[in-house]
This record gives structure tokens, sequence and C-alpha cells, in this order.
């Protein structure tokens, strides 16, 4: 019988999943989206224990993933988002490439889509794992000068293997493919500087759903082919979300180099900026009438949402002020960080805007307060052809007739660029802590 | 199933993940890919499949892994977009109460 039943409970299952990914179109039906893609897991994971031969032994593994996955899912902060998302990526992962490695095991060695899918599964497993150290600050040194040749040398010695492995099957090929695809993955990931993240953390999550397709054709099975297609899509295409926003490809993220821009005639520039108080900004804000807040990663780090918000509810409720967020889509370390980092400290997503439905509005601000963002604002990705981040769109925070930049120091961004709009005459500096600095304007603002 | 058939199931499911993905919001994009990553965990079936046949001791160790690794990935993909969703709707509530 169930031979019969298997593919109408898959093709319901398939259609939560479906359901659930089109729920996140809009913030209102969000949370149902969520739940729908539980009760389909949940019907998949009844249908397997009612089905398979060893129901006691698969309950046991199920309770003691999901005491851990709980555990870790309410423990982690915020913040901390994108490396908890690379760390159960490196899971799923791993777990595709247990999962070929058993069928290797099993003499099922005549078919290619065992050592594919242990390939995205390893691949995706270690570049997870080097994605999280580096999002955790676990290694900071900088493999940008790693030979940009390795990886395609590596690349192109596993397809090779891999094809000798199509010819003939044998478990020291398979062996020698999972090393290598290990290696890549090492490799790529440990080269991609902070600001590429974004990137590295999407192209991860289409590797997952990848693997659940190949293993999907290895097991023939129809839910994990519909299931891991949808998956890899939506993690390429924001993957090439991304890559649009930062003006790069694919191709030069994975085995590119990454430009290293000489600074030119900055170091003169250094005493032309204007250094201001946050009580001054607190009058000036005061009496603007239209504010756009520009937050970057820099306000992550200082766990600055908090108070931003209570600068925003008292800008609006006391002083009238129309107050708007800014987000660049590379804002933060993952796609929509910053959206949920404003979520968490309950702004309205009505006053958050993205990018292209904000930009034209700076003319009108009298105030952008940019806090904890560098590159995301800096001119040079207009005016510099030569500069690394030229023709990746900005917002422009300079249009606006008084900037506030709240940073630490002048030194530069992700890509170590120095940022014109530091020395430009209608910006003011706000050295020091983004969230000192805003709790010090709030205070003055309530008096 | 053989492999045509199977090619065509992926392809089509692309496409509806292609117009799905291109019509959500960019705020949604991190619920989008926790959500998407815990549905990953759907992996579990080739686990619980390896378990299923598994006639050697090690395969069976290796399969008990899987499914537990999986688990993970699920239950903690569910866990964060649930914390991550829960602010979204949340802030409905707050401003609902703001207008009366």
């Amino acid at each position: 019988m169930s031979e019969t039943l298997n593919p109408l409970i898959n093709l319901g299952i398939s259609c939560f999943f479906i359901l659930s990914l089109r729920g996140l179109t809009f913030p209102r039906s969000a949370y149902r989206s969520n739940l729908l893609s539980m009760i389909g897991m949940s019907l998949t994971l009844l249908w397997m224990l009612i089905t398979c031969t060893h129901p006691f032994l698969v309950l046991c593994a199920i309770i003691l993933g999901m005491i851990i996955g709980i555990f870790v899912s309410q423990k982690v902060k915020m913040t901390d988002l994108p490396q908890t998302v690379a760390v159960l990526n490196g899971c799923g992962g791993l777990s595709a490439f247990l999962i070929s490695t058993c069928a290797v095991l099993e003499e099922n060695l005549d078919i290619l889509d065992t050592p594919i899918s242990a390939v995205i599964g390893i691949f995706t497993f270690s570049g997870s794992i080097i994605a999280f150290a580096k999002l955790q600050g676990l290694i900071k040194k900088n493999f940008g000068n790693l030979n940009q040749l390795l990886n395609l040398l590596i690349f192109i010695i596993l397809l090779l293997t891999l094809i000798e492995y199509a010819l003939h099957p044998d478990i020291q090929g398979f062996l020698i493919i999972s090393v290598l695809a290990l290696l890549l993955g090492l490799t790529v990931t440990l080269r991609i500087g902070g600001a590429d993240m974004p990137i590295v953390i999407s192209l991860l999550n289409a590797c997952s759903g990848l693997d659940s397709a190949t293993i999907g054709f290895v097991i023939n099975n129809q839910l994990l082919i519909i299931t891991g297609a949808l998956i890899g899509v939506s993690g390429s295409i924001l993957s090439f979300i991304m890559c649009k926003a930062m003006n790069r490809s694919l191709l030069t993220v994975l085995f590119g180099t990454t430009s290293t821009h000489t600074e030119t005639d900055s170091y003169d520039r250094k005493h032309l900026v204007k250094t201001g108080t946050p009580t001054e900004a607190a009058f000036m804000m005061e009496n603007a009438r239209k504010i756009i807040i520009v937050p970057g990663y820099g306000m992550a780090v200082a766990q600055a949402q908090h108070i931003l918000r209570q600068l925003s509810d008292i800008l609006i409720n006391k002083y009238k002020v129309d107050v708007k967020f800014a987000i660049h889509p590379v804002a933060g370390r993952m796609p929509g960080h910053m959206n949920v980092l404003l979520a968490e400290a309950d702004i309205p997503y009505e006053n958050v805007f993205s990018l292209t439905d904000i930009n034209n509005e700076f003319s009108s601000a009298d105030i952008a307060y940019v806090i904890g963002a560098n590159d995301i604002t800096n001119p040079l990705a207009k005016t510099d052809s030569s500069s690394a981040i030229f023709g990746m769109p900005i917002l422009n925070v300079s249009q606006a007739k008084t900037v506030f930049v709240v940073k630490r120091s002048l030194a530069g961004g992700y890509t170590g660029l120095d940022n014109p709009l530091f020395y430009a005459d209608n910006t003011i500096m706000l050295f020091g802590d983004a969230q000192k600095i805003t709790a010090e304007i709030v205070k003055t603002l309530e008096h | 199933m053989n492999f045509s058939e199977e090619l065509i199931v992926f392809i089509l499911s692309a496409f509806i993940g292609y117009y799905i993905v291109w019509g959500i919001t960019p705020s949604l994009h991190a619920p989008l890919m926790s959500v998407s990553n815990a549905i990953s965990g759907i992996i579990i079936i080739g686990a619980i499949a390896v378990l299923n046949t598994s006639p050697s001791s090690l395969v069976s160790y290796l399969g008990f892994i899987a499914v537990t690794l999986a688990s993970i990935n699920i239950f903690g993909g569910f866990g964060i977009s649930q914390r991550m969703l829960q602010m979204f709707k949340h802030k409905k509530n707050i401003r609902v109460t703001k207008n009366e």
C-alpha cells in the first residue's frame, strides 16, 4: 500500500513547503509560513517513523537532534544569526555526506549521483565550518592573499577524479573525491573576506538544497528532489541578489582576486574632518523634519538596535519628526540581517525601507544618521573607477542636508577603503561606541 | 522512477521556486534563509533510508549520526525561524494597539 500512498504523501508535503515559502512574500503572512513548513516536516517525520524498519532507533536519533537543535536555537543572540545558520547548514551537509558514504559502502558504486552528493555535502560542511569560525571571530587572519589558482587547481583535479570515478567506481576514488571537496570548501571560504560573507552564507544555503536534491536522485525520492530544488533556487537567487548589491560576480568571489586599493590622498585630508558631540546632534535632530537612519554591521556589533528604537520613538512621538530606516541589501552578514535586528527591537517594518525604495528621499531629508555603516555609503563606488567597490549601488546619504556618522575611528570598512563621505562638508563625525553615542542623544532629547 | 522523470520533477520545482523567491520582500530574506535551511533537513529521509537497509554495523552507526545531524538542522532551523518571525508578528500587535 505504501507504494501507491508514498507519491501522494510526498505531493501533499511538497505543497506545504511551497505554500510556506510563498507565505514569506509579505511580513503579515510570514509567521504562518513557518507553521506550514513545520506541519509539512512533522508529517514527513511521522510518515517515516510509520514506514521505517527501526522506528525506535530513528526516534532516538530524532529526539537527540531535537534537544540539541532547540537548545542551540533558543540560546543564540540575534546578532549571531549568520553563524548559527552556517552551523546548521554544516550539519545538513555532513549528514548528506554520511548518507552518500553509506550508499557507497553498500556497494552502490555504479552511480555518479552518489559522489556528486558527497562532494556537495562535504563542501557545504567544510565551507560552513570556516564561515562559522570567521563570523564568530575565531579566524581573524586574512587569507585574501592565498593563491587564487589553488581553488581552480583543486576544482579541476576534483572534476578529473569525478570522471575517473564514473569510469571505474571504487572506494578509494570516493575517498579521494571527498578529501578534495573538503579541501575546496576550506580554501574557497578561507579566502573570502568579511564583506562577502552574505554571499557565502547564501551560497552554502543553495548547496544544502542541492544536497537534498542529489540525495533524492540517489535514493529515488521525489520529495527530496522537489524540496532540494526549491531551496537550491532560493539560495542561488539570494546569492545573485547579494552579488548584484556589491557589484561582484560569483566567479570573482569564489576564484577571483580581492583587489587591494592603495590609499592615495586620504592622508592630508584627515584634518578636515568635522567632529561633533551627541548634544549637538540631539539639537539638530530636534529641529529636523525628516531623518533617515542608516544602520550597518557596526550597529549590530554594538547591540545598538534597542537604543535606536528609543531614539526613533522619542523623535516621532515628542518632536513629530518623520523617521525612516534605510537598509542596504548587504548591510550585516547575511541577507536581511539588519531587518531582523530592527524587528527584534520592535521597530515597525513600515518605517524600514530598502535601498531602491528610499534612495531618492535622501535629498529631501534634513539628517542622515549613519550608525556603524561604512562601505555601503562610500561615494567612491560612484566616482572612482579604480576602487574595489566601483559600481556597487550605495545609499546616497551625502544628499541629506546634514550627515551624522557614528563610528569608532576613521579606519576603513571591510574593504579597507577610505570613505570620502567622512570628509564631506555636510558630514559631522561622532566618534565612539554606537550604543553610547545614541544613548547620549536620547538622554538629551528626553529633557 | 527513472532518471528523466526525476529530472522533470527537479526542473519544474526549480521553476516554482524561482517565481516564488523573486516575490519575497528583501526584509524577509533572513527568515527565508532560515526557513529554507530548516526545510533542507528533509535530507533526514535519506538518512532514515540508510538505517532501513543497514546490513553492517558501520553503516547503521553512520546512519544514526546522519539522522541526528539532519534532526539538529531541522529543529535548530525551525527554532530560529520561529524566533525571528515572532518579532515580525509581535510588532504588528504593537502597531495595532498604538492606533487604537
